[in-house]
């Protein structure tokens, strides 16, 4: 699984409600979802973002509500990778459970002019424009299997209960 | 041994200890109607055809109740007809606010391990309960296994020295601990609260401290059991004195003031002097943080034979219907609604901005709910302040941010 991705740089503590607005979750149809992802962060994201390309932020990113709503935006948008220093625990969890790769990286210095090449299941970032080399916190292999099955609910479909 | 591998250790028929990777069966589960349905449709999608135990499954209509257009009221159906068929019990419209009905209906005990698919599923730590938050697919994994995969967390221990003065609530001290430790200090571990100002404190007020460990990242808070008292018999589980913390925090509170958590961010806390007679728009009572009968009391206490500042809005969302039918027969509610009040539907009410009294453009929100992100009310034109439920009432009647004490009875 390898990213290279345009990317789109933000900051630390982006919370769930600043992802996807609790007004827009309450549906199924996630097709508009993406119509308002990241709206009370940056209005311009959603026309920008384009299918494979790479989110990148600071610290504790996703934090506040357990909505999966927040990911499900984000992949329904076109966003194949996040990247950032750390993740809340919940947006975690829910990323890979529905198939959406995120790699955490530690302090970085990642800007707008990087270009990245990231090797998901290595666990591995490098930014060209720096040179430089990130190694990802590593995840534990339950998590690393569902992503590779694309999500909790296909890993689940193929092996029942959990393999730990 | 702490208190959460102690719980974690008597599931899984052996002695866990923090970073262990752990499959263990859950005593409840519960989901809301923000994350019910996409948990319901990843549940046909993985194979699920009967939930694990229905005795043991809720489903509760309160993010959005009475559902304000076709599109939710459509999803509520889809939540009932799941009920129905899987012989589970789903609360009405009405019945209250998801953390509130779990506790009030047993669904969470001492001991327990509960998995709710909302972020402050952490309130059930103040049962002496191991209690986590997830999203949809995790929550549709576990009504169908009836188990959750977990890392058993370190622990963090605040210990609170002194009592907390009078006048100044659980609010007060949750809010001043989630400025200490940070949105993110706790994230994927476990707190333990023990002490002196916990130890008298109601079953209420501990739901407040434990609710808000959300704001502080953490996957479970536990208040110890020292003091708490319930409806019925149980078993406390206290941690062994020799347990490993990550880390033990202690801070002196006997002399700790009113707090306030100032926008955009609920660790962004200071002392209420800072920002005292801010002019507000817009006071709000209610949410699993501090909708309980106690909050509408210190509130009446405040407002008591008082009308509110003209021109100021001020909203009482109960959190669940036992609530509001207790502060209706002691006659809380009559005063409330006599000095201005207006009572919504029990449940989350305007506190996820998606119903029910949005702020407008440029307005100033005090709130009893824990969550002042931008945008969080529905509109990221205004400014959402949180404090406890006698700071908004004494903030309500004077029209401007005001410190409780300072309001003559
Ligand atoms: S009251 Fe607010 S914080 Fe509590 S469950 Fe409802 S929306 Fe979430």
């Amino acid at each position: 699984m390898i990213c290279k991705g345009d990317i789109h740089v933000y900051g630390d503590n982006i919370d769930t409600d600043r992802i996807i607005p609790g007004k827009y979750t309450k549906t199924l149809d996630l097709s508009t979802l993406a119509d308002h992802v990241l709206e009370d962060l940056d209005p311009s994201f959603k026309d920008k973002v384009k299918e494979g390309d790479i989110l990148i932020a600071g610290k504790n990113f996703g934090c506040g509500s357990s909505r999966e709503q927040a990911p499900l935006a984000l992949k329904q948008a076109g966003i194949a990778l996040v990247i950032a220093e750390d993740f809340a625990r919940i947006f975690y969890r829910n990323a890979i459970n529905i198939g959406l790769a995120i790699i955490e990286i530690g302090p970085h210095t990642i800007s707008e002019n990087s270009r990245i090449e990231a090797h998901v299941l290595e666990g591995k970032v490098y930014d060209k424009l720096l040179d430089k080399t990130y190694d990802a916190v590593k995840m534990p292999q339950v998590m690393i299997d569902i992503l590779q099955e694309g999500g909790l609910v296909n890993y689940l479909k193929k092996h029942r209960d959990y393999n730990i | 041994m702490t208190i959460s591998e102690k719980i974690i250790s008597a599931h899984v028929g052996r002695r866990v200890q923090a970073g262990d990777l752990v499959v263990t069966p859950v005593d409840g589960v519960m989901a809301t109607d923000t994350t019910g349905p996409l948990a319901l449709k990843a549940f046909a999608e993985m194979g699920g055809s009967r939930v694990f135990d229905p005795s043991k499954c809720a489903l509760i209509l309160d993010h959005a109740v009475p559902p304000p257009n076709e599109r939710i009221a459509n999803l509520h159906s889809m939540l009932r007809v799941f009920a129905k068929e899987q012989g589970m019990r789903l609360f009405e419209i009405g019945e209250g606010i998801c953390h509130q009905v779990m506790v009030e209906h047993q669904y969470v005990k001492p001991g327990d391990i509960f998995i709710g698919a909302d972020s402050h599923t952490s309130t059930y730590g103040a049962l002496n309960a191991f209690a986590c938050g997830v999203g949809s697919t995790d929550l549709a994994a576990t009504l169908m296994t009836g188990k959750i995969w977990m890392k058993v967390p370190e622990t963090i221990k605040i210990i609170c020295h002194g009592k907390l003065q009078a006048g100044v609530s659980a609010k007060d001290l949750i809010l001043f601990l989630v400025g200490q430790i940070t949105i993110s200090g706790a994230t994927y571990q476990a707190i333990e609260f023990e002490g002196e100002a916990f130890e008298g404190m109601s079953l209420a007020s501990r739901m407040t401290i434990a609710n808000m460990v959300a704001e502080m990242g953490g996957k479970t808070g536990i208040v110890n059991p020292k003091g708490l008292e319930l409806e019925y018999d149980f078993d406390p589980i206290y941690p062994d004195a020799d347990a490993n913390y990550l880390r033990v925090l202690e801070f002196y509170v006997a002399d700790l003031e009113a707090q306030i958590s100032i926008p955009s961010s609920p660790d962004n806390v200071q002392n209420i002097s800072i920002v005292e007679g801010l002019p507000i728009d817009y006071a709000f009572i209610g949410t699993c943080c501090n909708g309980r009968l106690e909050d509408l009391r210190s509130a009446a206490q405040i407002l008591k034979g008082k009308r509110i500042k003209e021109g100021v809005r001020f909203l009482i969302g109960p959190a669940s219907k036992s609530v509001l039918l207790d502060a209706m027969n002691e006659g809380t509610l009559q005063i409330l609604i006599e000095a201005g009040a207006s009572i919504i539907t029990p449940g989350c009410g305007p506190c996820v901005g998606t119903h029910q009294g949005v702020p407008g453009n440029n307005e100033t929100v005090i709130s009893a709910a824990n969550r002042n992100f931008k945008g969080r009310m529905g509109n990221p034109n205004s400014n959402i302040y949180l404090a406890a439920p006698a700071t908004v009432a004494a903030s309500a009647l004077e029209g401007k941010i005001t410190n409780p004490v300072n309001v003559r009875l």
